[in-house]
């Protein structure tokens, strides 16, 4: 997984909330057997005037202009501005990727769905969460500033604006270590191997039918 | 000490190992593995050279991506075919039990696993798929989640987890004749809204749901995702003894007696504290339908579609407004006089045999109306088809005009060839009603089976119980 430390990029504004992870990436995409190549289809039905699908020439299709992405000033975005109840829905993992694919990095919202919450971890994608009225001046700021770029810093969980003012914010401590050493985290439980036997041995003795052949 | 909840209970007895900091190695009792989120599971596995820790634990069907008709034809959709071929492989190449396309056995993750007691109360239950919470309804803690998350349990039988806060969501006194378990879902969504359960595992209790069949409490556990809760559980009562009794994967002879003494303890002491407790009036609760584009935007039968402009957040009105849009409706029209295209009874929220005969029974010696295109039923798995033709169901919805299909997840999500064309609307038994979900531009309307019956058979909206 791509580690992260620190990231200074571009800020794109979403202004919807309850975006669900069908919108993030179509369920037609959702037919690949890759975990690559679903950026292009980020937000498809949104960033496309035509209908998407698999396979399709990307370069031949017609961009929609008024999504806030096609924009040219927010070319090369890396950091996504949403609004609560970000990535609801369905638990595809699709939806990180295809953001990640697309090249975000970090995703600021006043809440995010729990699945997706989770899911951006295992990607290397930072979803940080911060109050209503701070993701209301960050929209603000970023509206009324071409150019707007922050500085987002996980090991001290800071966030710099252009004014050099500090935001920040809080995330578990687990996944703030495993996303800056970019951490597997299966091998990270395969230390536990003694204790998960264990655990099955004791198990089987209490509650042996859950130990039934299928 | 204070009691226990019954998501502490079961949270505790599956910890591993707990670190300082909340986080824990959560050991997973079944995993159930579908198509569309497990090929690059197994890719992973097969790039790092591991192996799958306890194959026993694993349950895979293909559903997403498999047809509804004409079955014996196979998939036309190649790449679709490619990812259950890829299912099929898998397990094979992994020595993972996989109920095949051609399996009466086969059908929709979450109706499959309660279905052949491969699913039990006290167990953790995980799948790569938001609606896995449907098995918490016979009081186990089942969550979906992502495909990193699935090779992790293929590889190791754990997860690392955080707790959640726990919910309560109380429904008390009885509901009407004619309220399902969808309507009480629905009515719950539409009061805390999308996101009111995010970060909590929901316990529902009160007497509306001790009442429910254990498939109603799968309708109502399945939809605490559209409730912003990974997990939903009801408590262990004789209902859920009687349910499971005699199931291929039931615990058998002495294994029985042990289970049913172990289980009895699968509810929350009458001391424990809940971090919130949300009740509702079951006599409140009248036939839901929703209007919009998230399953938050519900309202009864006998509302009209709500007025944007009564909205004082500015986020919210213009998120209602996109969503009359889209869904080509006017404010203030009362839900009775919308007129629908397409009825879908099916999805893993609603696809189980009470589902189909609460449907039957307003279907029955009625027509489907003129202007519906088409009505569908697709039952949760084989074995509930074959139950319904057993009861004579499939005649009931032939004779009236529906068509009798075989089981997957269909037009829940359209996947398949089954799906909505731009601009027609649909009553649906499903859980999402999001932009495009049952086809670009789609426009989908949750209701009960019982309700999307009664739209079917008069063309648009009704209180079912005029008609029953």
């Amino acid at each position: 997984m791509q580690a992260f430390t620190q990231c200074t990029g571009l800020v794109v504004p979403l202004d919807k909330s309850n975006v669900d992870t069908d919108a993030i990436i179509p369920k037609q995409f959702l037919k690949s057997i890759k975990r690559t190549g679903f950026g292009p289809n980020l937000f498809d039905e949104w960033r496309y005037l035509d209908h998407g699908e698999p396979g399709m020439d990307q370069s031949k299709r017609q961009l929609n202009p008024d999504f806030i992405l096609n924009q040219a000033r927010y070319s090369g975005a890396t950091i996504l501005l949403a609004r609560d109840n970000f990535g609801c829905g369905s638990s595809r993992e699709h939806a990180p990727w295809a953001l990640q694919d697309h090249g975000f990095r970090a995703i600021i919202a006043p809440s995010f769905a729990d699945i997706f919450y989770n899911n951006c971890f295992k990607n290397g994608i930072l979803p940080i969460i911060l109050s209503k009225s701070i993701v209301d001046q960050l929209f603000q700021e970023t509206l009324a500033t071409e150019g707007y770029q922050l500085v987002i810093d996980l090991p001290t969980q800071q966030i710099i604006t252009p004014a050099q003012l500090t935001i920040e914010f809080e995330l578990d401590s687990f996944r703030k270590e495993c996303l800056i050493k970019g951490q597997d985290d299966i091998d990270l439980t395969l230390q536990y191997v003694d204790a998960i036997k264990q655990y099955e041995l004791k198990r089987q003795k209490e509650a042996p039918w859950l130990f039934r052949e299928l | 000490m204070t009691g226990k909840t019954l998501y502490d209970k079961l949270w505790e007895v599956h910890c591993v190992y707990e670190q300082p900091n909340g986080t824990a190695l959560l050991y997973i009792d079944r995993h159930l593995v579908h198509e569309v989120t497990s090929p690059q599971a197994f890719e992973g596995l097969r790039l790092a050279g591991r192996q799958v820790w306890r194959l026993d634990t694993n349950l895979a069907t293909p559903d997403h991506n498999v047809p509804t008709m004409n079955r014996n034809q196979g998939i036309a959709d190649p790449i679709s075919r490619l990812q259950v071929e890829t299912l099929d492989k898998n397990c094979q190449d992994f020595g993972i039990t996989e109920y095949k396309m051609d399996d009466i056995r086969q059908g929709i993750v979450h109706v499959v696993g309660p279905e052949q007691g491969a699913t039990l109360p006290g167990m953790t239950v995980v799948c790569g798929d938001s609606h896995t919470a449907t098995h918490g309804a016979l009081g186990a803690l089942a969550f979906g989640i992502g495909t990193s998350e699935v090779e992790h349990v293929l590889a190791t039988q754990c997860l690392i987890q955080q707790k959640s806060k726990n919910m309560l969501i109380q429904v008390d006194g009885q509901v009407m004749p004619g309220i399902t378990g969808k309507d009480i879902i629905l009515a719950i969504i539409g009061k805390i809204g999308t996101a009111g359960g995010t970060g909590y595992a929901i316990e529902f209790g009160g007497d509306a749901i001790k009442a429910l069949s254990i498939e109603g409490r799968m309708t109502v556990c399945n939809m605490a995702i559209e409730a912003g809760a990974r997990a939903g559980m009801v408590a262990v009562d004789q209902k859920t003894i009687d349910y499971v009794k005699n199931r291929p994967f039931a615990p058998t002879s002495e294994q029985w007696q042990q289970a049913v003494t172990a289980w009895q303890d699968l509810h929350s002491d009458a001391d424990a504290t809940f971090d919130c407790v949300v009740h509702l009036d079951a006599a409140d609760i009248k036939p839901q339908v929703s209007w919009g584009t998230s399953p938050e935007m519900v309202i009864a039968i006998d509302d009209r579609v709500p007025d944007p402009m009564a909205e004082r957040d500015e986020v919210k009105r213009e998120g209602m407004l996109a969503a009359l849009e889209y869904m080509g409706l006017e404010a203030n029209t009362p839900m009775t006089a919308i007129n629908i295209d397409k009825v879908f009874i099916g999805s893993c929220t609603n696809s189980r045999i009470e589902d189909l005969r609460q449907a039957a029974h307003i279907v029955k010696n009625r027509k489907v109306a003129a202007n519906i295109k088409l009505a569908m039923v697709v039952p949760g798995s084989g074995l509930v088809k074959q139950l319904a033709e057993q009861e004579g169901l499939h005649d009931i919805f032939r004779e009236a005009g529906f068509e009798w299909r075989e089981p997957g997840c269909s037009m829940c999500l359209a996947m398949n060839a089954d799906r909505l064309e731009p601009q027609e609307r649909c009553a649906s038994t499903s859980n999402r009603n999001f932009v495009g979900r049952q086809g670009t531009g789609g426009r989908t309307h949750l209701v009960s089976p019982a309700m999307a019956a009664a739209a079917a058979v008069t063309g648009h909206f009704i209180d079912v119980r005029t008609l029953a």
